[in-house]
């Protein structure tokens, strides 16, 4: 048995994908700047993924900008708004769940001089509505929050948060770290006001290292690399063409019968859910993406599940596979108010179209089984 | 500066009589060993002294090659030396002269010349030539003195095949050639200790094995491959270790669910020591290496090392036994396995150590308790051994 519930640490790449990408490694490997045929092939990639994606968010194909992935476009996007716009004010806001990549960008503007204020969550990991609210300022410049948490799975109102800011101070920019949400849920950052989103290609059955940027035309933001000034001068650097083609193909699969394809995550995951809260002593933090699960098992530390589970095929994360290289617990799990001994043992089971509900019903009978053995042991 | 050819000094085994050829040759094929990524080298013993130097068209890098030099047991001193064709009188004192400028320059310094003159054929005999090449260097530069006792430099100057000219001495790690002195088993764990008390065995000449007790689920892979990290860099120093990976869950368990929890510790170390003994003579070991501390933790004081020292009849070496964490800690990063220890996975003696574990424990208690295993240990022990998995590090 090999059960891959971890699709929220990233995911196996659609067939499709791989065959796109062979095709252009081997024969379509041109660069995209280069003037010859070969090079217009390589560009024409580029194009079709741009309009893919754009046509997904229902934006512009030139407000679509390719990054390395979810960490470069956030980078790209705090780093190169603020420091454009630091004549404006040098006040920025985010949350205190969010991702890595977006926190510790804030940190080094901390330290470059930047005011940051965080938002805390509710119990349910929902952003603080009324605190953002009171937080933004005439000299706020960028807020930002993840559309969806990765270790809990709980859904941001994003439309809500773009009135609030715009209605607050219609100067202050909008991103959405979207990458646990893009081909989760249909994201408009128009209508929802967003100023800039990211998105990652790996999270979707894409390759790692292709990821895309949103940036609404008008808005001021300063490169991070320089070079050959590549993406309109936004991100210089030779285009990872192979990546970007898996990526096109990706996101047309993923946003393809779109509905059907969220039912049935929807629909392992409540599986999941249901039979996994039959099993004694064991919480419930999941919040309502349709491919997270975010579980406690009591009284059994969350690495040593996860080491048994694997011994049995099935792979899954601690918390959040990001948070979990530290010894630091995760951020999510404190801020939501879970106590020293759920965080501790809290396992995330993150679901794809590949799985099925067997696989549900092998991993719950082997929970089960080492779930007795494992309580027997504990630390005393 | 460019030196084309290095001499090796070599300390301890300078005085082993008849076996010192057996020394020698150890030295030597340990050496190769640890160049051999550096490039095509020429290895060579000449009266009492081993030199290497770079094989026609070996284009190498001498830093790389000291710092692979520094990694032999058995060698004191590296001097890396500048080699010259020519034998003539003028072109010897030139190049000393040239050799004087693009190490020292003008500073003010004392030193003395030395000659070795291997090749009887050359016309000056080696005092009056030192003497001649001293006079020649204080023509050059003002700013040198002559000091035969305490000198700054001791300028070497062999008249051998070539002519071979140095003044520096690159401290080696000491020591004796491993494969000297037989081979012993190391109980490895991912901790700091363990590598140092293994590297300071192989200093002394011995090979070495490796014994790591994986806990799975409670240790992870990554732990697993921390210690193999570990067992690698331990080898650049002793050569080849086959490293024994033991899944030791299911005697810990019983230990766990039959033994008082005070003495889970003390209980485990004892089967480890048995087991790790077992493997070492399977593979003609002949001593156990651990990287205790006297009194660092309760398994570690004398009365603990005591009772887990009765399970045992090959000797059991304890290098770190009277050293302060401190101490092991800068070995540690001195040859470099600090940064890998540190690394947070928990090994199985941490998983399920009782927050007050016997400190004193005493023989006869520790082995009734053990009887309570009696029935279920045997098969146990059975069939962790038949998990036995030896990675050869190379």
């Amino acid at each position: 048995m090999d059960i891959y519930f971890d699709n929220g640490a990233t995911t196996r790449v659609f067939p499709e994908v791989k065959d796109i990408m062979v095709k252009v490694l081997e024969e379509e490997y041109g660069n995209p700047s280069s003037m010859h045929r070969k090079g217009l092939i390589a560009e024409h990639h580029l194009k079709k993924t741009r309009e893919i994606l754009a046509s997904s968010m229902k934006v512009d194909p030139k407000e679509i900008t390719f990054t390395s992935g979810g960490t470069e476009s956030n980078n790209l996007t705090i780093i190169g708004t603020a420091l454009a716009n630091q004549r404006r004010g040098k006040h920025i806001i985010t949350s205190t769940i969010e991702h890595a990549s977006v926190y510790n960008p804030f940190f080094f503007l901390e330290e470059m001089g930047f005011e940051v204020t965080f938002i805390p969550v509710d119990e349910k990991g929902i952003i603080r509505l009324d605190l953002l609210k009171e937080a933004i300022r005439k000299d706020t410049v960028l807020v930002s929050v993840m559309a969806v948490n990765n270790e809990i799975g709980s859904v941001m109102p994003m439309e809500e948060i773009g009135a609030i800011i715009k209605e607050a101070n219609p100067d202050t920019y909008y991103h959405a770290d979207c990458v646990q949400a893009y081909g989760k849920m249909k994201i408009f950052p128009r209508k929802w006001k967003m100023d800039m989103v990211s998105i990652s290609g790996h999270k979707i059955h894409g390759p790692k290292g292709s990821g895309a940027l949103y940036v609404r035309k008008g808005v001021k933001i300063k490169p991070i690399l320089y070079g050959g000034n590549q993406e309109q001068a936004l991100r210089s650097g030779t285009e990872n063409v192979p990546a970007i083609a898996g990526l096109g193909v990706a996101a047309e699969k993923i946003y393809e019968n779109h509905e059907e394809k969220v039912a049935y995550l929807r629909e392992i995951k409540d599986y999941f859910l249901e039979k996994v809260m039959k099993l004694p002593d064991v919480t419930n933090h999941s919040g309502d993406a349709p491919h997270i699960a975010s579980v406690s098992f009591l009284k059994v530390r969350s690495e040593v599940l996860l080491h048994a589970l694997e011994e049995k095929g099935i792979c899954v994360s601690a918390g959040s596979a990001c948070s979990s290289n530290k010894p630091a617990v995760s951020g999510t799990l404190k801020g939501i108010g879970l106590k020293k001994e759920e965080y501790e043992s809290t396992l995330r089971f993150t679901f794809s179209c590949y799985n099925t509900k067997d696989e549900v019903d092998y991993v719950i009978e082997e929970l089960e089984k080492l779930l007795v053995v494992l309580r027997r042991f504990v630390r005393k | 500066m460019k030196y084309q050819c290095f001499l090796i000094k070599y300390a301890e085994i300078g005085i082993k009589g008849k076996n010192r050829y057996m020394f020698e040759d150890a030295l030597i094929r340990q050496m190769k060993f640890a160049v051999k990524e550096a490039g095509d080298f020429i290895i060579w013993k000449e009266s009492g002294r081993i030199f290497l130097k770079g094989a026609e068209g070996c284009d190498f890098d001498q830093d790389e090659v000291i710092e692979a030099l520094k990694r032999v047991f058995g060698i004191s001193h590296i001097c890396p030396m500048v080699m010259h064709d020519s034998k003539e009188y003028d072109d010897v004192v030139k190049a000393v002269i040239d050799y004087w400028n693009d190490c020292y320059g003008e500073q003010a310094l004392t030193f003395k010349a030395v000659v070795r003159r291997a090749d009887k054929r050359f016309p000056m005999s080696s005092m009056p030539f030192a003497a001649q090449l001293g006079h020649e260097l204080l023509q050059v530069y003002k700013n040198i003195k002559v000091d035969v006792h305490t000198p700054d430099v001791m300028l070497n100057v062999e008249i051998r095949d070539k002519v071979y000219i140095y003044s520096e001495e690159i401290m080696g790690p000491g020591g004796m050639p491993v494969g000297t002195n037989g081979k012993a088993m190391l109980l490895l764990s991912g901790g700091i200790d363990s590598p140092v008390a293994g590297y300071m065995i192989a200093k002394r000449g011995v090979r070495l094995d490796a014994t790591y007790f994986h806990a799975p689920p409670y240790t992870s892979e990554r732990a697993k491959e921390k210690v193999v990290e570990l067992a690698r860099l331990v080898a650049r120093y002793s050569g080849p270790i086959d490293l024994h990976v033991i899944n030791f869950t299911d005697i810990q368990m019983a230990i766990y669910e039959k033994c008082p929890h005070e003495e889970l510790t003390i209980i485990m170390r004892r089967y480890m020591m048995q087991m790790a003994e077992n493997i070492a003579k399977n593979n003609n070991g002949l001593a156990l290496i651990t990287g205790e501390s006297l009194g660092q933790v309760a398994s570690q004081t004398i009365q603990s090392l005591s009772v887990t020292n009765e399970v045992c009849t090959l000797p059991v070496f304890r290098p770190c036994i009277g050293l302060d964490k401190q101490e092991i800690v800068e070995i540690s990063e001195k040859i470099g396995t600090f940064e890998t220890s540190i690394l947070p996975y928990e090994d199985c003696c941490t998983i399920f150590v009782a927050k007050h574990p016997v400190t004193k424990p005493n023989l006869n208690v520790i082995k009734k308790s053990e009887r309570k295993l009696e029935g279920v240990i045997e098969e146990l022990l059975e069939r962790a051994y038949a998990t036995d998995e030896v990675i050869h590090i190379r």
